[in-house]
């Protein structure tokens, strides 16, 4: 099989992990370099986008798509039909090295099928990323995906070699987990994002030894089973304080070639998808408890309209809040002013009382804002927020 | 009128020359007028500029502002930064803070947009290889929309240091041979070679990693404007994957699943069989579900230690650190213990350790766990765990360290403070002796009562040492 072959089925294999984040590494240059390639400089860069929308700063691929686990939601899965195919690691260096010349990535995403037992994939893996930094000096980003379970001393090494490593959780129900992937252990992979966290933590103090400086993070696929919103967010929330994840991703399950038949008909609405990265943002960066964010009894967050102004109608008498007086944490919760605004407003109004051509001139979205909010020249009446009439939707292939 | 002549778009050095001096000699933005290069000059009769002779101060925040907004393709930067400049001389020192201010807005959405070419030029750039009698080159096609190239090209030199390159601009060119970087004049796009075989290889992992049953054209625009795509050779697939996309998402939603490819299932990981009556005790507990609090815990934390221990120490229940690593009492408090336990002259690897409860219980509270007291419930739930491995390793003395640990002894809430420091008979041949927790020396705020309680800690600790033989 050619070069080219292999990169289309084993790039295509990898399209399912929502990653490609090139971020949050250390420091590295090869200026005065006499050999090697490549630099990071903290933050990463999407060399291009592709028609889903999704960036592509690494070469994300498999090193196989042969896999011994049969997960349903899988295109890899051991009884799925696709064709298999398997890169050298000369192969792998070669491409990497390749398009990293020519500017188009960052930098390397190595994943795997499970092939023969965890240990012996995770070595192969190891191999690649070992290769790449020690022979060709490759200053580049490494992301490499852990494998649940391998030895604590390839771990080690994984980490010596990578930026970022990582798990997919991938389903946060154990009873789901265990219908559509039964070889999956769920607590195998919470013993490793532990492992990996007490790693990550233990280099960035003594900073005697190098472990992935990017951090971790995992995935959840959102929409292959019945769970809703609610539970995932508070999976997420968990995650993100136990084993201090970089990012959580969430995933629209989303239709595969040659899917298993124990699979939904349909796939997530990809709003959905959207809604949960809102929501992830508001328990993180915005001071919001899940409680403030789902407001539906269904335990979903609603499709129509985004969660900051899910909570804006569940809570009318919060609303109008003062631009001129308010407090960050309410400027936070006023639908349509994020982080940098608030910071922006903050500084701004010392220096005078804030009107409506002032908001528009710090980059704010006027017309969004003003139902919500009080200015020196503008006074809606208190709770007073309409309703959207229409609700406005991305377009949607399948609904 | 006076005439300022800068030496090419992006000169900073000439502008900052010229600023100061203009400032320090008082003169009126609207008397300035700002050239770059050769262009003409509309107005004859001239003023020279004023020679810099007294210093001025210049505020950091204006330099940073200055020297990225000064690159900006707009004619109009000189005279605002200027204007801004001598505002804040006239006494506005405060003005760069003032996002709502028009001048101080334009200058930051200029800077703005020049900070996003920078970043859009790292991203979209793309080189092509070249090999001729010269060696090996790397040659690339841009064309910016700011006075970038000189900022931008000291990036390029970092990440391709060693390799040869040329990055061809329509106003200028930067040229790196591996060790001095040159810039001369211009080119054009026909002066790019042709496609290298790795062009193909880009295009052939463009079109596999794109997703046809998750169309997001906006999210592809707002970062990839049309504007890109000439010069970027995945762009040529653009306009076949979105036409195919919808039949080829139809497709696999259509498609009937396939009979399963008949693959052997894996053989069933091996797992030696338990060589100790503790190692199949642990195994078991390790599967736990008698309680809700397994689920959001990474593992089980059993006890361990010597299986023949004479004394055995309990607990409360593990914490973040402990539940990571999967063993008790390696933590903070776990730190403390092992010093008070070698002050007062026991072994810890001759002890049995464990906690009453098996599972951090916590709330996560962004990126840390906050842990909770487990509640009755839940202790008496686990007891389970700790009366096998009490029976097991069938201590003479049993240390309870806390309240947990002394409720799940004694299945009554006990008083530490009344309690503590003295040998409390069992059943059997068993002696409790009940002390803190090592947590609350952590939690004492003053370093006095810290040492104080501490000493006490290690005395009631010391009531142990005629259990060690």
């Amino acid at each position: 099989m050619d070069l080219l072959r292999k990169l289309e089925i084993l790039a295509d294999a990898a399209k399912y992990d929502a990653s490609c984040a090139s971020s949050g590494t250390d420091r590295r240059h090869s200026a005065g370099k006499t050999n090697g390639i490549g630099s990071t400089e903290g933050m990463g860069i999407c060399h291009a986008y592709a028609p889903d929308g999704r960036c592509i700063s690494l070469l994300k691929i498999l090193l196989t798509n042969a896999c011994i686990f049969d997960c349903a939601y899988c295109i890899n899965r051991r009884s799925s039909n696709v064709q298999r195919a398997r890169f050298s690691v000369d192969e792998i260096v070669q491409l990497t090295i390749g398009l990293y010349k020519r500017n188009c990535i960052e930098g390397l995403f190595l994943s795997s099928g499970i092939i023969r037992d965890p240990n012996y994939t995770m070595e192969q893996v190891i191999r690649v990323a070992r290769r790449l930094r020690e022979q060709e000096g490759f200053r580049g980003y490494i992301h490499l995906k852990t494998i649940p379970d391998a030895d604590p001393v390839l771990l080690d090494q994984a980490g010596l070699y990578a930026d970022r490593l990582s798990i997919n959780v991938e389903l946060p129900d154990e009873t789901s987990l265990a219908r559509l992937a039964p070889e999956k252990d769920a607590g195998g992979i919470r013993r490793s994002m532990g492992r990996m966290r007490l790693a990550i933590e233990d280099a960035r103090d003594r900073r005697s030894r190098r472990f992935a400086p990017a951090g971790q993070s995992t995935q959840l696929i959102v929409g292959a089973d019945a769970t809703d919103d609610r539970r995932i967010l508070s999976v997420a929330h968990t995650l993100y304080g136990s084993y201090g994840l970089r990012r959580v991703y969430y995933s629209a399950f989303s239709p595969i070639p040659d899917a298993a038949a124990a699979l939904p008909l349909r796939p997530a609405p990809l709003l959905r998808e959207h809604r949960l990265y809102q929501a992830d943002w508001l328990l993180r960066f915005y001071g919001f408890a899940l409680s403030d964010i789902i407001t539906e009894p269904t335990g979903n967050l609603a499709l129509t309209h985004d969660p900051k102004l899910a909570y804006a109608y569940a809570h009318p008498e919060a609303f109008p809040v003062d631009i001129n007086r308010a407090d960050k944490a309410w400027l936070l919760r006023i639908p349509g002013l994020g982080v940098k605004s608030a910071t922006r407003v903050i500084a701004a109004r010392r220096h005078r009382r804030l009107r409506l051509d002032d908001l528009a001139r710090l980059g704010l979205a006027v017309r969004k804002l003003a139902p919500f909010i009080i200015t020196a020249d503008h006074f809606p009446r208190a709770g007073a927020i309409p309703r959207p009439s229409a609700p406005s939707r991305q377009p949607d292939l399948f609904q | 009128m006076t005439t300022i002549r800068l030496g090419f778009p992006a000169d900073w050095a000439g502008f900052r020359a010229a600023a100061r001096a203009l400032v320090a000699a008082n003169t009126p933005p609207g008397q300035i007028t700002w050239l770059v290069g050769d262009e003409p000059d509309l107005f004859a009769d001239n003023t020279p500029p004023p020679a810099n002779d007294a210093p001025i101060t210049v505020p950091r925040r204006f330099v940073d502002l200055a020297e990225t907004t000064i690159m900006a393709n707009d004619p109009e930067r000189f005279g605002l930064l200027y204007g801004i400049l001598f505002r804040i001389h006239q006494g506005e020192a405060a003005l760069l803070h003032d996002a709502a201010d028009p001048a101080v807005h334009r200058a930051l959405m200029l800077a703005h947009a020049v900070r996003r070419d920078i970043h859009k030029m790292r991203a979209f750039l793309r080189f092509r290889e070249v090999t001729d009698d010269g060696g090996t080159r790397h040659v690339a096609w841009f064309e910016p929309a700011h006075h970038i190239l000189e900022a931008n090209a000291p990036f390029f030199v970092r990440r391709f240091a060693t390799m040869a390159w040329s990055i061809l601009t329509p106003d200028r060119a930067a040229h790196w041979d591996g060790t001095t970087l040159r810039f001369g004049p211009g080119a054009t796009r026909a002066d790019l070679p042709e496609d290298d075989r790795f062009a193909e290889c880009w295009r052939v992992y463009y079109r596999a990693i794109f997703n046809p049953a998750r169309l997001k054209l906006s999210a592809m625009l707002s970062e990839m404007p049309r504007k890109y795509w000439k010069n970027l050779p995945e762009a040529r697939d653009i306009p076949e994957l979105i036409a195919a996309a919808a039949p080829r998402a139809g497709a696999m939603l259509a498609a009937p699943p396939t009979p399963p490819r008949p693959a052997r299932a894996p053989p069933a990981p091996v797992t030696d069989p338990p060589t100790t009556e503790w190692e199949a005790l642990k195994r078991q507990a390790g599967a736990c579900r008698l309680c809700p609090l397994w689920e959001h815990a990474t593992q089980t934390v059993f006890g361990e230690g010597s299986t023949t221990a004479r004394i055995m120490l309990i607990g409360e229940q593990p914490g973040d650190q402990e539940d990571l690593a999967g063993r008790p009492f390696i933590g903070p408090a776990g730190q403390v213990l092992d010093h008070a336990l070698r002050a007062a002259g026991l072994d810890r690897p001759a002890l049995y350790i464990t906690n009453a409860v098996k599972h951090f219980k916590f709330e996560p509270r962004g990126k840390r766990r906050i842990h909770q007291k487990p509640n009755e419930a839940e202790i008496e739930t686990c007891k389970f765990w700790l009366d096998q491995e009490r029976a097991m390793i069938e201590p003479a003395l049993i240390i309870a360290l806390g309240a947990s640990a002394a409720r799940a002894l004694f299945n009554r809430a006990i008083t530490i403070s009344r309690e503590r420091g003295k040998l409390i008979p069992l059943n059997g041949a068993t002696s409790a002796l009940i002390t803190i927790h090592p947590s609350y020396l952590l939690r004492l705020p003053d370093e006095a009562a810290k040492r104080r309680e501490y000493a006490a800690f290690v005395r009631d600790l010391r009531l142990a040492l005629p259990y060690m033989a």
